[in-house]
Order: C-alpha cells, then sequence, then structure tokens
C-alpha cells in the first residue's frame, strides 16, 4: 500500500478527478449541483492536463443533457472511454439514451449528484427521486455516501463497469456529498492504472463500431424476437455484483479502504436494524455507534448497489438475531406500495427467507420511511426516532422523519436536543453575506486545517436564494477522527456573526453550547457593544456563559485596503480564538494560504490580506458578558406589515424558521400568493439615490431602468398632497398634457440594493455643480424613517388612469405601476427592468411562463416573489414549468386561453336573449380588445354579464361564469434566458415560432447560463471567457432573431434598454400588438460578464455594446409587408467604436487576454470581423425594397 | 557624416529616437522605426495604475457574486496563472529585444514609492538596455509642499535606482519651484539621463455633456521652447544626460535641441501625423543640413548654443522675455 495522501476537497471536484483521468470523452451540460464536475473538466482540458493514457480528454458541452446523452452514446459505440454528469430533470432527459446504452452493454460510468426532482415545486436540493426515475434503465445504480466514498467509488465504478459491461450510474447526495468539503485520502494516478484493466479498455474498442470490421446495431425488432434478444443480456446482470465486489476488494488491498455493496454496521447481535443509502447512512452509523455504547442492539445496512440488486449478498449482510427492520427512502412515489428500496426489500427477505439464504431464519418486522427529500436535515435524533418507532408496540409504517405532518400523521417525532457530536469536535458556524467572503475564507481555513494538522475537517455551507444581499451560514467542524456527521452544526463551540445586521435577523446563539464562543462584527465600541445587543442575545450569552469577542473588521478592512472583504479578518480571529492551532502556527498558515491563493492574481492583494491578518490581532477584543439582562433591544418582527397568513407561513420561511413549518402550512398543489417581496424591506443598500426636484427633467430614464421597482413616479392632482410628510417632495409635472398635476419621483428606502443605475442614466445635471444629477446617492441610515414614510404616503397617491396615458412616451409610460418589485436579483441586474417594463404595460393581464433559470429563480424561489398585483388585485400569474419546454407550455396557455374564449363567445351568443343584444355584441367584440380603453370597457362588460348570469342555474349560465374572464384579452408571455432559448429549449422555441399562435416570447440574453454560474450557452459571443469555455469561446453568438425572421410572419426584435430606452418601450408593445408569434431578445448585462453591475455600470456597457457594433438595436414587424415596406427596420447606427473596445470593457473578454493573450488577439479580431459582416448583412437586409407581397399571415383564423 | 551620440552610456547610431507612444505597442511599429533610422526606442509605459486597478478589476471580476448562491459558486473559470499587465510588458520588451537591434528602452511610469518600483528589477531581467522613468505627478493637496513633491522624485528615483543597474533617465515636467535646483538633485540621486519635458495632457471641456473630458492633442511646434530653454540653461550643470522632447517636428527641431545640449531628440507627434518613416526623412534632412552648414560630427555641435555656450546667456533668462516684450508688434 502506498503512502496515505491527504486533500482537502468537495465531492464534485474528488469525482471530477477520477473521471477525468479514466475517460477520452467528456460530454456535458450544466445542471446544479452537478455543474461543477464539468467545469473542473474543461479547465483541466483548457490546462492540457492528460487522463491516464497521457492524452487530454476531449470536453464538449452539449445543448441539453438529452443531447449530453446522445453524445455519449455514440462517442462509446464508436470506442471512446466516454463519461458524463448531472442531476435531477438533466437525468431524466439521459433515460431514453440510457436504456439505449444499457441495451447495448456499454461499459461508462454517468456520475449523478443526486438530487430532487420537479413537482409541485422546483429544488435544487439532493435526494434520491432521480435516481430512482432511472431504476429500469439497465444501469447499475451505485451509491457513494460521503466525499471519500465519492472519489473511491468513481473508480470502483469504473472499473467494475469495463469488466461487466453493465453501465453504471454513479450517485452521491446533491450537496451534502457534492459541496461538502471535507479531508480525505487521495485516490493517486498510479491507484487508479491498478484499477483499470487495460486488456478490458481494449476489448471495449474491439467491440465498437469501426467500418473495417462493420456491425449492425440498434435495429428493429418485431414481436417474434425482441423478447428473447432482450433477456439475452441477463448473464450480464447476473454477474455484476460480484464484479463490483470484487472490484471493492481489490480496491481495498491498493488502499485499506475495505467496502461491501451492502454494508453492515453495528451490533453484531442488533434486533434492530435501519436500511438506506446516500450520505444519512453516515449519520446513522454515527448513531448507531453511539447508541450501541449504552448497550442498545442496533445495526444498519447501508446498500451501495442498489441495481443489479443482489438479493443474496444483501441477505448475507444482516446478523441472525434482526428483529425488524426500517428502510429508509429517500424518495417519494405517491400512490405506491412503499417506496423503491423498501419494496425491494421486503421482496428480497421473501425471497431470500425462503431460499435460506444468510443467516436470518425469520422474517423480521418491516418498515417503510421517508426522510431527507431535497436535502432536508436528516440527524441523529432523527435515526434515533425511527429505531424507536421500530421498538414500539404499534409502530408507524409509511411514515416520514425530519417533518411534523399534521395532516396525515404520518411523521415520527424526534427529540431535537438529542446529540451524538463527539466531544473532541471542534464545531463552528459562520453567518456571514456572500460579498464578504466568508465561505471563501472558511473554505480556506478548513484546508489549513485539513492540510497542517492531523485533524480531519469538514465544511459545509448554506446559502439562501437571494442574488443581492445573499446571506451565506457556513457549518465547520474539526476533529481527530474521519468525521461522519452529514447534518449541519446544531452544538457549536463557535459562532461568528459576520455582519451586525444579522442581530436583527437570526436567532445566532440557539445552537452556541455552555461556554462557547461568540465573535461579532461590529462598529460599537467594546463599552456600546453590550448594550447594544437584541435582549435575546444578551440572555443567551448569560444562560450559556458564553465569551464574546468584538473585532471593528470593516475598520480594518478600510484600513489596510481590502474594501468590504472582511474574509482574512474574521478568518484571523477564527483562529486566534478557536485555539484549533497555536496562534503563530495559524497565522503563519494563514499567510501562507494567501500568497498561494491570490499569488497568481497579484502582489498587490497579497500584500493588502497580509496586512489585514496583521492588523487583526491588535482589534481583536473581549466584552465581559453581565451577570444581568440590560438591554432595550427587541429583534423586529418580519413582515410585519403582512396579513396574518403569509407572516405565518412565508414570514416564517423569511426569518429563517421554515424547517418548523408543519404540512397543514402549505397548499397541497404548489400554490402561493404572489405579492410578496414587499414585505421583506432587507435594507440592503449603504447608499439610496435621494431626488433634486428642481434638477429633475422628469424623463423617466431613471425609474425604466430600476431593476428593483425601487425609484417609481407619479402624476397627481395637488389635492392628493393632503396629509403629505413633511419631508414629501412634490414638483410641478413638465409634461404640457399634465399642466396644472404635480409630479413625486420617490425611492422606497428599504428595498433599494443601492446599485446606482439610476443615478449612471440620469441626463440631467445640475447647472452649479455638474457633479450632481437630478438624484443622487446619499447614505440610507439616516434617511430611511423619513424616506419609509414618504414611500408609504407615495404609494397611497391615486395611480394615474391608464387610459389617458400616451404609452409610447417613456416620460408619461413610466408613471405606469409596475407589477414586478423587490426582486432578490443581483443588485444592478440586467434582466429585471425589461420585466418590469412588461408588467407596467401588461401586467394586469399577463400569463406568464418562466424558463427555469435566474428569472425563475429571483421569480419564483421561496419565501416571496417580485410579481405583484395592482390596486385591484390583478396582476401577473406566474408558473415555472420545466428548463427545456418554456415555449411550448405557454404555447399551451394561449391555446387555452384561445379555446375558453371561443367557448365563452359561443355562450354568450346563445345566451343573447338574456344577456342583451348590445352586451352580448360588446362582449364579443371587445374579447379582441388590447389597448387599455378598449380593455377597461370590456372588463366592465365582464362585470355586467357576471351580475346578469347571478342566480342563473342553466348550464350554459354556470359555464360562462367559469370562462368569463377570458373574454378580456391576455398577454401570455414565455420568459426565459439564453440557454432555454438558444439551446435546451431551441427546438420547441422553433415549433412555437412557426405556430403562428399569439404568443409573446422575451429572451433575456446574458449570453451565457447566468443562474448556474455562467457556462457557455450558444449566445456567447466569440472570444469570452465562460465556464465549458476556459479558453475563450471560439465560436461566434448564434443569430437567433435572424433564424426567427426567416418565417417571415414572427415579430422580431432585438433590444438594450441601457442603449436605448425608448425603442425598448416601442419594440415591447410592438411585439405585444402583434397578432402572431412575437420573439424579443433583450441584450441583459450580467454579474457573470465580468463588470461592476453594483456600481450601475450595466447601462453604460449596453451603450457601448451598441456603438461598437457588437449588440444590433432592430425591429422586424411582418405588419409592415403589408403597406408595401421592408419588415426590417434596423434601430441602432453603423459602429462608431471598434469592438475591442467594448471586449476589453468586460473582463469577460479581457480576462482572455491575461489567460491566452494570443488566443485573445485572434478571437478579437474575428470579433470585428463578425460584427462588419453582421452589420453588412442586416443593412442589407433593412434596405432592400420588397416587390408589393401578399400579406404574411400570422393565426390562421380559429 | 558622424550623427551617432552617446545617451545613458548608449552608444547610439543618430541622435533620433521615438518617444514612449502607444505606437511601440506594436512590435510591426518597433521594426518599422529601426528600419526608419531609429536610433533607439522608447518603449510605451507600464503604468503603477496598471497593476493596480488590473489586480483589483481582475479580483473584483473574479469575487464578484461567488460564494454567495448555491447555485453559483462561482462565475467565471479561473485560470492557473494570468499574465497580468506587467508579464505581457516584460514578454513585449523581449519580443522587442529580439526583433530589433537598436536598444530599447522601457518606460515606467508612477507617481508614487510603491510595491510596483519592484517590476523595474523585472524590466532590466526582461533585456531592456534602460529604464525611463516617467513621473507623471500633479499634486493637487494643497497641503503638500513643494518639498515634499520635490522628495517624491527622489523617492521614486532611488528606489528604482536601488532595483537595476541598468541606466535610468528621469521624464520631468516643468513644473518645479527651482527646476535647476531638483535636475541637480536628481543628478545626485543617480538620474543618467533627463527627459525634458512630459507634456502633461490638459482636459478639455464638453459642454453640451456637462463632462471634463480627456483630450490629447499632439504636440506644436511651439511645445519645443520650453525643453530648449531648460536644456540650455541645465547643460554643464548635471552630468546626466539630456534628452529633449516635446514639438520635435523636423530636423532643425532636432539640430536646435542638441544645439543647447541635448544627446537625443525624441519624436513622437510627427510619427502620429506623417508615419514612422518620417525619421528617415528627418534624419535625411539633418544630414543635409549638416553638411551645407560644414560640421563634422553630431558631437561638434551638441551644446554649442547652450547657456553656458552661447553668446548672450541672459537670452535664456528674464532678459529674453524683457526684450521679447518689447520688441513685440500687435501685427
Amino acid at each position: 500500500m502506498a503512502t496515505k495522501k491527504f486533500i482537502t476537497i468537495d465531492g464534485n471536484e474528488a469525482v471530477a478527478y477520477v473521471a477525468y483521468r479514466c475517460n477520452e470523452v467528456i460530454a456535458i451540460y450544466p445542471i446544479t449541483p452537478s455543474s461543477n464536475m464539468g467545469e473542473w473538466c474543461d479547465q483541466w482540458a483548457s490546462e492540457e492536463i492528460p487522463n491516464l493514457w497521457g492524452s487530454i480528454p476531449s470536453v464538449t458541452e452539449m445543448q441539453s443533457e438529452a443531447g449530453a446523452a446522445g453524445a455519449v452514446h455514440g462517442a462509446l459505440q464508436s470506442g471512446a472511454l466516454t463519461c458524463t454528469f448531472t442531476a435531477s430533470q438533466g437525468l431524466f432527459l439521459k433515460i431514453p439514451n440510457m436504456y439505449k446504452i444499457a441495451g447495448e452493454l456499454t461499459p461508462t460510468v454517468f456520475h449523478i449528484t443526486a438530487r430532487t426532482v420537479s413537482s409541485h415545486a422546483l429544488s435544487i436540493f439532493g435526494d434520491h427521486s432521480d435516481v430512482m426515475s432511472a431504476r429500469a434503465t439497465g444501469f447499475a445504480l451505485f451509491s457513494s455516501a460521503s466525499v471519500q466514498e465519492a472519489m473511491d467509488f468513481a473508480l470502483i465504478a469504473q472499473a467494475a463497469t469495463l469488466e461487466a459491461r453493465v453501465p453504471f450510474l454513479h450517485y452521491f447526495d446533491g450537496f451534502r456529498t457534492s459541496h461538502e468539503v471535507s479531508k480525505i485520502e487521495m485516490v493517486t494516478e498510479d491507484i487508479i492504472r491498478a484499477m483499470i484493466n487495460e486488456e478490458q479498455v481494449v476489448a471495449f474498442r474491439q467491440r465498437a463500431m469501426n467500418p473495417d470490421q462493420p456491425v449492425l446495431r440498434g435495429t428493429a425488432q418485431n414481436p417474434d424476437v425482441f423478447f428473447q434478444a432482450r433477456e439475452a443480456c441477463n448473464p450480464f446482470y447476473d454477474r455484476c455484483a460480484a464484479i463490483t465486489q470484487k472490484a471493492m476488494d481489490k480496491f481495498a488491498g491498493l488502499t485499506g479502504r475495505a467496502y461491501k455493496i451492502y454494508q453492515y454496521e453495528g451490533a453484531p447481535d442488533a434486533e434492530r436494524v435501519i436500511v438506506l443509502m446516500g450520505s444519512g447512512g453516515e449519520t446513522a452509523h454515527e448513531t448507531v455507534a453511539f447508541l450501541n455504547q449504552d448497550g442498545a442492539k442496533t445495526g444498519i445496512v447501508k446498500v451501495r448497489l442498489y441495481r443489479p440488486f443482489d438479493m443474496r449478498a444483501f441477505m448475507e449482510s444482516l446478523p441472525a438475531t434482526v428483529k425488524s427492520i426500517a428502510v429508509l427512502d429517500r424518495t417519494k412515489e405517491p400512490g405506491s406500495a412503499g417506496e423503491p428500496l423498501y419494496l425491494d426489500v421486503v421482496a428480497t427477505l421473501h425471497e431470500g427467507l425462503a431460499n435460506g439464504w444468510g443467516k436470518l431464519r425469520t422474517m423480521p418486522k418491516v418498515l417503510a420511511g421517508r426522510y431527507g427529500l431535497a436535502s432536508k436535515e436528516f440527524t441523529p435524533a432523527m435515526v434515533k426516532a425511527v429505531f424507536d418507532n421500530l421498538a414500539a408496540a404499534t409502530p408507524k409504517n409509511h411514515f416520514t422523519v425530519g417533518i411534523n405532518d399534521d395532516v396525515t400523521g404520518a411523521s415520527l417525532a424526534y427529540d431535537p436536543e438529542f446529540s451524538t457530536e463527539p466531544s473532541n469536535v471542534v464545531r463552528a458556524m459562520f453567518y456571514g453575506l456572500g460579498s464578504d467572503g466568508t465561505v471563501g475564507a472558511n473554505k480556506n481555513s478548513i484546508k489549513i486545517i485539513g492540510e497542517n494538522t492531523p485533524n480531519y475537517a469538514q465544511g459545509y455551507f448554506v446559502y439562501d436564494s437571494k442574488k443581492a444581499g445573499a446571506v451565506t451560514v457556513s457549518h465547520l467542524r474539526f476533529g481527530p477522527n474521519a468525521i461522519r456527521s452529514t447534518y449541519l452544526v446544531s452544538k457549536a463551540n463557535f459562532v461568528a456573526c459576520h455582519q451586525p445586521v444579522f442581530l436583527e435577523r437570526y436567532d445566532m446563539l440557539e445552537p452556541l453550547i455552555q461556554g462557547g464562543t461568540f465573535l461579532l462584527n461590529t462598529a460599537n465600541s467594546k463599552d456600546e457593544v453590550w448594550n447594544k445587543l437584541p435582549q435575546l442575545f444578551q440572555e443567551r450569552l448569560i444562560q450559556k456563559k458564553a465569551k464574546f469577542y468584538v473585532i471593528d473588521a470593516v475598520k480594518v478592512a478600510r484600513e489596510t485596503g481590502m474594501g468590504g472583504r472582511i474574509n482574512t479578518i474574521m478568518q484571523t480571529c477564527f483562529f486566534a480564538l478557536s485555539g484549533v492551532l497555536p496562534r503563530e502556527e495559524a497565522i503563519e498558515q494563514i499567510k501562507y494560504t494567501i500568497k498561494k491563493t491570490y499569488g497568481k492574481k497579484g502582489e498587490e492583494i497579497v500584500r493588502k490580506n497580509i496586512a489585514a491578518v496583521d492588523q487583526t490581532l491588535a482589534n481583536l477584543i473581549e466584552v465581559p458578558v453581565t451577570a444581568t439582562v440590560t438591554s432595550q433591544v427587541e429583534m423586529p418582527p418580519v413582515f410585519a406589515t403582512a396579513p396574518e397568513d403569509i407572516r405565518k407561513t412565508l414570514g416564517v420561511i423569511y426569518g429563517n424558521l421554515g424547517e418548523t413549518l408543519p404540512v397543514s402550512a402549505f397548499l397541497a398543489d404548489g400554490t402561493f400568493p404572489t405579492a410578496t417581496a414587499q414585505y421583506e424591506k432587507r435594507n440592503l443598500a449603504i447608499d439610496i439615490p435621494v431626488w433634486d426636484e428642481k434638477t429633475c427633467i422628469q424623463c423617466g430614464k431613471c425609474v425604466v431602468i430600476c431593476p428593483h421597482a425601487t425609484i417609481r413616479m407619479k402624476i397627481y392632482d395637488a389635492k392628493s398632497l393632503e396629509g403629505a410628510p413633511a419631508t414629501f417632495k412634490s414638483c410641478d409635472a413638465r409634461s404640457p398634457e399634465f399642466k396644472g398635476l404635480k409630479f413625486s419621483l420617490q425611492v422606497a428606502p428599504e428595498d433599494c440594493t443601492g446599485c446606482v443605475l439610476c443615478v449612471e442614466v440620469c441626463p440631467a445635471k445640475n447647472k452649479s455643480a455638474a457633479n450632481l444629477k437630478a438624484i443622487n446617492m446619499q447614505p440610507q441610515a439616516p434617511l430611511r424613517a423619513a424616506e419609509r414614510e414618504n414611500w408609504d404616503f407615495f404609494l397611497k397617491l391615486p395611480e394615474f388612469d391608464r387610459r389617458k396615458i400616451k404609452v409610447g412616451q417613456l416620460r408619461q409610460q413610466q408613471i405606469m405601476q409596475p407589477l414586478f418589485e423587490f426582486s432578490g436579483a443581483c443588485a444592478g441586474c440586467g434582466e429585471t427592468p425589461y420585466l418590469k417594463l412588461l408588467t407596467q404595460l401588461f401586467g394586469d393581464r399577463m400569463v406568464v411562463g418562466n424558463a427555469t433559470g435566474c428569472s425563475s429563480i429571483y421569480g419564483g424561489n421561496l419565501p416571496t416573489t417580485p410579481w405583484t398585483v395592482d390596486n385591484h388585485g390583478r396582476g401577473p400569474t406566474w408558473n415555472n414549468s420545466l428548463f427545456e419546454d418554456n415555449a411550448e407550455f405557454v404555447l399551451g396557455f394561449r391555446l387555452s386561453i384561445d379555446k375558453q374564449k371561443q367557448f365563452a363567445c359561443e355562450l354568450v351568443q346563445k345566451l343573447a336573449p338574456q344577456l342583451g343584444d348590445d352586451l352580448a355584441g360588446g362582449l364579443v367584440t371587445g374579447s379582441e380588445a388590447r389597448d387599455e380603453a378598449g380593455i377597461h370597457d370590456q372588463r366592465e362588460r365582464v362585470a355586467a354579464l357576471r351580475q346578469k348570469l347571478q342566480g342563473n342555474t342553466s348550464s350554459e349560465a354556470r359555464m360562462l361564469l367559469g370562462v368569463a374572464s377570458s373574454l378580456v384579452r391576455r398577454s401570455v408571455w414565455a420568459v426565459g434566458g439564453d440557454g432555454w432559448a438558444y439551446d435546451i429549449g431551441y427546438g420547441g422555441l422553433d415549433h412555437v415560432l412557426a405556430s403562428g399562435k399569439d404568443v409573446n416570447l422575451i429572451v433575456l440574453d446574458t449570453e451565457v447560463y447566468s443562474n448556474t454560474g455562467g457556462q457557455m450557452s450558444k449566445s456567447t459571443p466569440r472570444g469570452a471567457v465562460a465556464k465549458f469555455a476556459a479558453g475563450g469561446k471560439p465560436l461566434g453568438k448564434k443569430d437567433l432573431g435572424l433564424i426567427a425572421m426567416s418565417y417571415g410572419n414572427v415579430y422580431v426584435a432585438s433590444l438594450a434598454m441601457g442603449a436605448k430606452d425608448e425603442h425598448t418601450l416601442k419594440a415591447l408593445t410592438e411585439a405585444e400588438s402583434y397578432p402572431g408569434v412575437s420573439l424579443v431578445i433583450c441584450y441583459s448585462h450580467c454579474i457573470a460578464h465580468g463588470i461592476e453591475i453594483d456600481r450601475g455600470l450595466g447601462a453604460k456597457q449596453q451603450k457601448l455594446a451598441v456603438e461598437t457594433g457588437q449588440w444590433l438595436l432592430y425591429r422586424y414587424d411582418p405588419r409592415r409587408t403589408e403597406v408595401g415596406e421592408n419588415p426590417l427596420q434596423l434601430d441602432s447606427a453603423a459602429a462608431k467604436l471598434k469592438v475591442q473596445d467594448y471586449l476589453l470593457s468586460e473582463n469577460r473578454f479581457k480576462m482572455l487576454t491575461k489567460s491566452k493573450p494570443e488566443d485573445a488577439k485572434r478571437y478579437f479580431e474575428l470579433a470585428q470581423h463578425d460584427a462588419d459582416t453582421r452589420w453588412q448583412l442586416y443593412s442589407y437586409l433593412a434596405a432592400r425594397k420588397l416587390p408589393g407581397a401578399p400579406a404574411a399571415s400570422a393565426a390562421p383564423k380559429a | 557624416m558622424d550623427l551617432s551620440t552617446n545617451y545613458l552610456g548608449l552608444k547610439l547610431r543618430t541622435p533620433l529616437v521615438p518617444s514612449a507612444s502607444n505606437l511601440s505597442e506594436d512590435i510591426g511599429n518597433v521594426k518599422r522605426m529601426e528600419d526608419a533610422g531609429a536610433s533607439a526606442v522608447v518603449l510605451h509605459s507600464l503604468f503603477e495604475e496598471q497593476f493596480l486597478v488590473e489586480e483589483r478589476e481582475l479580483n473584483k471580476a473574479l469575487d464578484q457574486g461567488a460564494e454567495s448562491y448555491a447555485e453559483a459558486l462561482s462565475y467565471f473559470p479561473e485560470p492557473k496563472e494570468f499574465h497580468l499587465g506587467t508579464d505581457e510588458y516584460l514578454k513585449y520588451i523581449a519580443k522587442a529585444k529580439a526583433a530589433v537591434k537598436i536598444p530599447i528602452i522601457a518606460s515606467l511610469n508612477g507617481t508614487s514609492v510603491g510595491s510596483w518600483v519592484k517590476h523595474a528589477r523585472k524590466i532590466q531581467q526582461a533585456g531592456a538596455d534602460a529604464l525611463e522613468l516617467n513621473i507623471y505627478y500633479i499634486p493637487t493637496d494643497p497641503n503638500i509642499t513643494s518639498s515634499q513633491v520635490d522628495q517624491t522624485y527622489l523617492d521614486i528615483l532611488k528606489a528604482v535606482k536601488a532595483e537595476v543597474t541598468i541606466p535610468v533617465a528621469v521624464k520631468l515636467s516643468p513644473y518645479f519651484s527651482n527646476l535647476a535646483n531638483m535636475a541637480v538633485r536628481l543628478d545626485q540621486a543617480g538620474a543618467d539621463g533627463l527627459v525634458l519635458f512630459n507634456r502633461f495632457y490638459q482636459p478639455d471641456v464638453d459642454l453640451e455633456a456637462l463632462e471634463v473630458k480627456p483630450n490629447v492633442l499632439l504636440s506644436s511646434a511651439q511645445a519645443r521652447r520650453l525643453p530648449l530653454r531648460w536644456i540650455a540653461i541645465l547643460y554643464s550643470k548635471v552630468k546626466a544626460d539630456f534628452a529633449a522632447t516635446s514639438g520635435i517636428h523636423n530636423a532643425q527641431d532636432v539640430i536646435k535641441m542638441l544645439m543647447v545640449g541635448a544627446k537625443v531628440a525624441m519624436v513622437c507627434s510627427v510619427l502620429y501625423k506623417q508615419g514612422i518613416d518620417q525619421i528617415r526623412v528627418i534624419e535625411q534632412e539633418l544630414r543635409a543640413w549638416l553638411v551645407e552648414h560644414e560640421y563634422e560630427s553630431i558631437q561638434q555641435l551638441q551644446g554649442s548654443l547652450s547657456q553656458k555656450n552661447c553668446p548672450h546667456p541672459s537670452e535664456f533668462e528674464r532678459a529674453h522675455y524683457m526684450r521679447a516684450i518689447h520688441n513685440f508688434k500687435a501685427a
């Protein structure tokens, strides 16, 4: 056995490390939480790191997981060792090919970060729902339970598949294993080489398709032979389990780490046994060891090989003494006789006992349970509850554990105080903001401890779903033995609060143990801070006899040039206080890690970080904990102004206590109210814009660009000002149409993110000081109270009559109420201004289908949604189907709505004698109305209709009431990003483009998969560095607009609000009015462009993109052909700057000049050529004189 | 005709040296300069801000949004190594050295003593024959005294000299209380050459946008008067060689500069306006003028009209001013 080599790594990297070395072709597609494996492989390939045989694997991103599976199938059939990575819906898309790959007995390993699948809701978190859906494909299902096992099993699976010819699906729990950072023993290349049998590799190649020895595969077969031929594979499956065990045994010989395909742990004379797989097995293992110390007779069977299920081996794993078994499934199969593992175990026991396999001689009691869906915590307390249930006289069967099911009573009660955490493990929790670098620093701390001490180390990180002001909680463990605790820290020795604002929001000291340490970053002095703590914190510190330390990390960061990054400072405090390492050694190691981490990024950053370390200890101060509570400060209530039902559900989730909600708190079909983001009041902005009414020209540019709808304008009558707060600002409206009315611009102080976009786009300058505009940033804190009052007053001002607004003029249009507000998108987001504008124009009648991605997360991730309602309670209704099917989903909306409208019209005509001809006729013709006045009138007719039908019990009347609302035209929108429109959803989108139906498709084009962390899409421009294009994208951007125009009857527009906001307004209005398919492609600047979007630079980049010809503005309106005009109008001018001026202003391109300067030069030249030829083509197309063409037809009339 | 000159210990074929500009960012241009007869080339500047801004931007881009949101723990792949501007500049020096035979003078541009001066050593290691240290400093803080400003120049020079053994020339602005004293102190601090003068690009105002805009104006002939006067005054007062820069557009300008004491005459604006080949024209005209006026070599005339050697030394002082305004008649 070779010398042991340790590494601190997460599960994804551990698996990718092995997969990369064992394969030649890797086909990938991003999906959380598996994306990182593909990213690692792409990066290693770009760094020219070879595989086991000295060759650099070919890593190819596909358009979807289905595409990746197809490519894998092809690569395997033609003889290259091939693998892929995925999760959840991605695995679903691979299933058709998996049947093929298995049916052809092709060795491969698919590495899966097991993740739940979308049902009542989407969730990115881990369970086995996806894997269980693949259990019939013929793949071997092989489960690893920890970061160590993930690395080990990746190799064992590779060795086994080559021998068995059965393809393997190696899975490990999404996030819990894939993202846990852990100190593990490294699988070296020598071990990999020793495990891979090259003769089997050669044999695999010999079976490949080769014209020199041609074969026919993939035939079609008839009833005469299909069945027999399908059964021919049986011997391979019969051998597979033994081959897997053999590979495990060989691996044990090489590494000393011995595994069994069904591994029993616990008392040799156990009476109660839990059977489960995945990371929960580690927690169960820890719990069993703990319980058995006190004489309990418990055990567990960790199922490693789930398919093929080796009944005999399973039976042999069980002690003879077992009386009861609980089979825990981390999946849900509604309506089944039990979840899959349970059914397999029951069948195995039945058959095994009959055949006399194993030591067990009598049928034990077998219970089924579900746990841990979507990374729901699975703790020793829950394991104990399962064992207690097994021992109960009348145990619950088909139970759940970990939740409170107060609807069906299926859940087991558990004691949350029960803990198995060993006393020799240091447990620390850190509350930070994403932007303060807390997680990165903690990852470094784990590496420092893991790699410089004999201690084992574990880190797990919990993130919220906001992209601006995201809160992170880090859970770290350090101890002398391998750590099996695959659950969050619940008893902490050390708690650090890196942001003082969290004192108002989270009960951070609840997990702190007696005598533990609390570290607070605060600007308050040692003498002030105690009384500034909320009462609850004082109580807990006193009660727990805790030590309390403070540091003004912001001050230290500022003084050492670190800006807002307090990570290094807080990390130094942790080491100084925790005693995990001797202080001097710890400081030395932190400095070493700083040099290692930042060295390549420049000397200055290293110098600043080291200066920060040096300054920290002098500023770290212990605060005495007094004997009694002296504070008057109370934690403010969350969702204070929300209705009770919302406060008690969504408010609880927002307060970080969602775990406490029972099943009854939720509607069974996944429905939630909209208009909930208004209750958050996150107070993220340090500075907020302040209006100077004397300088303002009332153009509306700041309002339209605001990503968070936190700056708004209203026109109103002067008498509405009655009762206005003293500091509420108002002036005369400038627009001639609004003569005599008042104008106000108001900021929502507690919702603004401080992104500065509004100030950046403001064209008005103060005539006495040109550095001031009509809005200027000022510190939020002193303004908060007054502006909160002003905001509330502003909201109560009456909305202007929509029928009287000239929608084509931005300065007027922007007084329309936005029905998309306060989203959790990044500060300065480039997508949300378009959505907000849509809701101003059509929100009261919008039906939205949202492709999965950034917009579905900031649009629909609990607890809140930015989609909201107007004063009549109307607003966008929203749903997310999948990533790939959004265009089809929305086409379904249209078909459904049109059908209902048609039916309603039919019923109206039938009931015309009762309704009166005027009303009936008006209802039918008014159902086509698209303008504000027409819609207003139609709503009144529908109200009259309802009135008239009241009490009418005829079938027609009841049916008509059911569809009456469809008589008001609905605006149907598909919202999604370029990942959807250009790649995974393109097939469906193309079909919808060809449908001619009245649907609107808006593509928020960030030119990258933003939500999953910046992977290349076909929209990514040439030369941009992105994940999966670490060496810069060699090919140009797909021209989706041009493709759509080729249909001739699709309205197409290319927009960039930051470059020309009126153009955006015009195009969106035209698109909606077009009675066929409309496709609007919106340039959306993004954090993944490497620009400082939180400093308001996005709009400037949009302008630059247009001025350099990198992005074109145009509208293609098929209606123009009806009057003999060219449908294409090019709305941007010829480039006045070079493309390079734009490219070098964004780090996504500029990075390439730093990593691969030669390639950058070449790509940049080609990018200029792309822009030049695109301009030529579009100029030509727009200039053509068209012959008098017949009118382009949109939807055929129903 | 011997056109050769010695500058910073370098034996140069002619006194014609292109000054630092972005023309030299293209290696093809550096070759063209040599082909046209340039006797050395001052490369474009490596700026102090380049290190700091580039580092900051890069780190911000890589850190922005990272470790905040479970699905996107980062937004960019992180390459194993970055070729920061410094690395590229160093590589470029080596490339330029390989491409041409004439001496390559690197240019380092900054305003404060900091870690950036360490790059001087790397510049030397990369093969530069000399270093031009461009201290482009505009003090705007009223609390900073002129002696503090002077000291900053000296400190930077000393810090750079401590890093290198190749000759170092300092490119100066004319804005000192006593330029002569400053020149002497720089000389004492080890400056091998003084490049007079830095032509500060003055900003302009955009009346429509109500913004102050950077605006590069190429030098006019008038600009050469200032270096001409000061080289003349300082000639022989310091050991350091003088390079004249600003407003040198033709052979006559070159000759004037050499006569007041410059070792080399640096050209830039004229190359932008008329192309790099203009160096060849200037050399031809220079040669013709010298032949016509029966000079034997450049070295023969260097310093011949300096304050020390000219017939009326006071012409470089206040007397010149008095006479000038007295004789001036409105057109």
